[in-house]
């Protein structure tokens, strides 16, 4: 029998029952709530007349309906002035406090979008189950994590039963060899996976991510890549547990502590898939041949190198595929054999869940450093994942370089990602965004969204269109 | 949880692939803290010629006459038609609430989105998964009846996993037993988890010895 791959044995210690069908009883060990998919959850609880079962599983923060801008925040929940978003945060609060679940309020400090905030926190840790009624979930997968995205009806069921019933997914591995080039980074592989892959590629699957490129990648590199799993089609990512696993989880506020901690790392150990693992499918990239990425159209898979053309629809057999890049170019207002680097850009945002930690905001200090926004660009917004992240950037001074190069720095949450509060694009407005997805309206209705790496986003902020920030 | 037996309805095309859960119900409407009223609303950004906000009176907004649900033709359906990777992206379960409220209680389409497809199953509807040659051939027949609906209704029959065309085909279908016998019965899942509690439980307990610090380690 061959070994085990990481997802195997994070499925495996998690069996509470196996069923004949092939569905399983999975406990979960940890449920993040926010605001948005838990208020009909919580409600479902009451109408059933039923209590969570393990209050210390679950942890909360709003996120997606915050305000970002720092004088509407400043008023906190009160201070909300959409209605209906105020209710909904409200609800969050009222919520935590009525079933006594740990909540940061939305002007706690370490407040933030909740798949930043976990990692951050030490509330997600190696070896856990995670849920959350979010698809990004998946971005909790970098610490050697089982995280995966479930619908309001599920966060009810793990509310009420701390289990899911799943069938166990396939094992996909993601295997990037080799080195990447100066100005490549994790947002850009992983935009490259998904171009060969498609949107649909990991359905079904577990992708575990891996090779000399993944090893080498900093914490935070790994969780954009989890991050976007979902977007290859697979709910669950993951990477293998190392020391800069360790290193990373060590010390932070919730992480387990003094002798609790040693068997913590010595059961994290075991995290990783074995040599003799099988996988249902492999698929291998070289790191030197990955470019820096831009998506041109209205699904994640469509995505060329910067040095790219648009693609012409005449010249692709598949009936389907044509039709869905004729309606993409249409909507984007974009012509085939047009060049990527000729796209203008009206807003640039740089945030989100994808990109919008530490080391994503340097990133795009270092390239508007001494430089200002180009005067196409009427918007460029800056928004940390978490307070944490924006205390540590202001004390390293970034703010001040997106300030001083004309960016808006705001508060933390989702923001323009998808814009439910008022950070949103206009018709037709092309915006250089470090989020996740390109969907049709989804950072405003008729806006028109192209996904790429912090640098990348900071680089076409100044530049006024898009350039490869290799040559910057 | 809504049970479903036997439906028979009307087919509305949604002929492109990869339709995300942005396009089924944008993030507007979202900011509901309600499980129904979504229905108007369901594929907004095509349906309507104007961009919709929550609350609003829909019957006055312009319709978009290109797209089907707003054909006569297309009046009253309860089956989608849909192409591969239905569902994609967002795990909002507003989708299939808008579905549900609209009145579309099938789907049937070469290949789901696994979020959207678990959430299906929680709220009644019942997503079909047939091979893209059988859906390609629907999708013709579909549009080769010109006139009015009754033309191209079909009859899902969950029970027997059958879906009755109007050619007088009859299509066998595959679905998990477990997923199956709950739509059938419109069983409470949740309460079927709860009967065995004593195994997650016991489960719990041994958990909590084997891997200490994953509990009370939040509070
Ligand atoms: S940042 Fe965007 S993708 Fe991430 S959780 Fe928020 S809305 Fe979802």
């Amino acid at each position: 029998m061959s070994g085990q791959t990481l997802y195997d044995k994070l499925w495996q210690s998690h069996v509470v029952q196996q069923r004949d069908d092939g569905s399983a009883l999975i406990y979960i060990d940890r449920q993040l709530i926010h605001e948005v998919t838990s208020p009909q959850a919580f409600e479902g609880l009451r109408l059933a007349n039923r209590q969570p079962w393990r209050l210390d599983a679950n942890f909360a923060v709003p996120d997606h309906n915050v305000p970002t801008e720092v004088h509407e925040r400043s008023g906190g929940v009160a201070g909300i002035t959409d209605p209906v978003s105020r209710l909904q945060v409200q609800t969050l609060d009222d919520n935590c406090r009525d079933f006594d679940i740990l909540e940061f309020e939305v002007n706690d400090v370490r407040q933030g979008i909740v798949h930043v905030v976990g990692p951050e926190q030490g509330v997600t840790l190696p070896g856990m189950t995670i849920v959350c009624g979010d698809s990004h979930t998946s971005t909790h997968g970098a610490l050697g994590a089982m995280a995966q995205g479930i619908g309001t009806s599920d966060v009810e069921h793990v509310l009420a039963t701390q289990c899911l019933v799943q069938q166990k997914m396939k094992n996909m591995l993601v295997r990037v060899d080799g080195q990447l080039q100066t100005g490549v980074t994790a947002k850009d592989v992983v935009l490259a996976v998904i171009g060969q892959i498609g949107t649909a590629g990991g359905t079904h699957h577990a992708i575990e991510f891996g090779g000399e490129v993944v090893r080498s990648m900093s914490m935070e590199g790994r969780m954009t890549m989890c991050n976007m799993a979902i977007e290859a089609g697979a709910r669950v990512g993951v990477i293998a547990v190392d020391d800069a696993t360790i290193e990373y989880v060590r010390g932070r506020p919730y992480a387990p502590r003094g002798e609790l901690w040693d068997q913590a790392v010595a059961a994290w150990r075991e995290l990783h898939s074995d040599a003799d693992a099988h996988f249902d499918r492999i698929v291998e990239l070289r790191g030197e041949d990955i470019e820096p990425q831009v998506t041109w159209g209205t699904s994640p898979e469509m995505v060329l190198p910067v040095n790219g053309v648009l693609p012409n629809p005449a010249t692709i057999d598949d009936t389907g595929r044509r039709a869905a890049t004729e309606r993409a170019l249409h909507y984007m207002g974009l012509k085939s054999g047009m060049s990527i680097t000729d796209i203008k850009l009206d807003a640039v945002f740089i945030g989100s869940c994808t990109n919008s930690r530490i080391e994503d905001l340097r990133a795009a200090a270092a390239v508007v450093e001494g430089r200002k926004v180009a005067a196409n660009v009427k918007r460029a917004l800056v928004v940390p994942g978490s307070g944490q992240v924006k205390r540590q950037a202001e004390a390293e001074g970034l703010d001040k370089i997106f300030t001083a190069a004309g960016m808006e720095w705001r508060e933390p949450g989702c923001s323009m990602c998808l814009a439910m509060n008022s950070d949103k694009l206009g018709e037709g407005e092309h915006c250089a965004s470090t989020s996740n997805r390109n969907f049709e309206g989804r950072q405003g209705f008729g806006g028109r969204t192209h996904l790429v790496s912090p640098a990348m986003a900071a680089a076409a902020a100044v530049a006024g269109h898009f350039v490869d920030v290799r040559n910057w | 949880m809504k049970s479903f037996t036997v439906l028979q309805g009307v087919v509305a095309p949604m002929d492109r692939a990869n339709v995300d859960t942005d396009l089924i119900i944008p993030k507007q409407f979202l900011k509901s803290i309600q499980r129904s009223g979504f229905g108007p609303n369901l594929f907004d950004g095509l349906r309507y010629l104007d961009e919709g906000e929550p609350g609003q009176d829909c019957s006055k907004r312009p319709l978009n006459p290109d797209f089907p649900l707003n054909q006569p033709r297309y009046k009253g359906a309860s089956v989608l038609l849909a192409r591969e990777n239905f569902g994609c992206g967002s795990s909002r379960e507003h989708a299939p609430w808008a579905l549900e409220d609209f009145g579309i209680h099938c789907i049937i389409a070469p290949s789901y989105a696994d979020i959207f497809y678990n959430n299906c199953f929680k709220n009644g509807i019942l997503p079909i998964e047939l091979d893209a040659a059988t859906v390609d051939r629907l999708f013709a027949e579909l549009y080769a009846s010109e006139g009015y609906s009754e033309e191209f209704e079909v009859t899902v029959d969950l029970a027997n996993q059958t879906i009755q065309t109007p050619s007088g085909e009859t299509i066998r279908f595959e679905v998990d037993e477990f997923r199956k016998h709950c739509l059938l019965n419109g069983l409470d899942d949740i309460g079927l988890t709860l009967e065995n509690a004593e195994a997650i439980r016991a489960y719990e307990q041994r958990w909590r010895r084997e891997s200490p610090w994953l509990f009370d380690s939040v509070r």
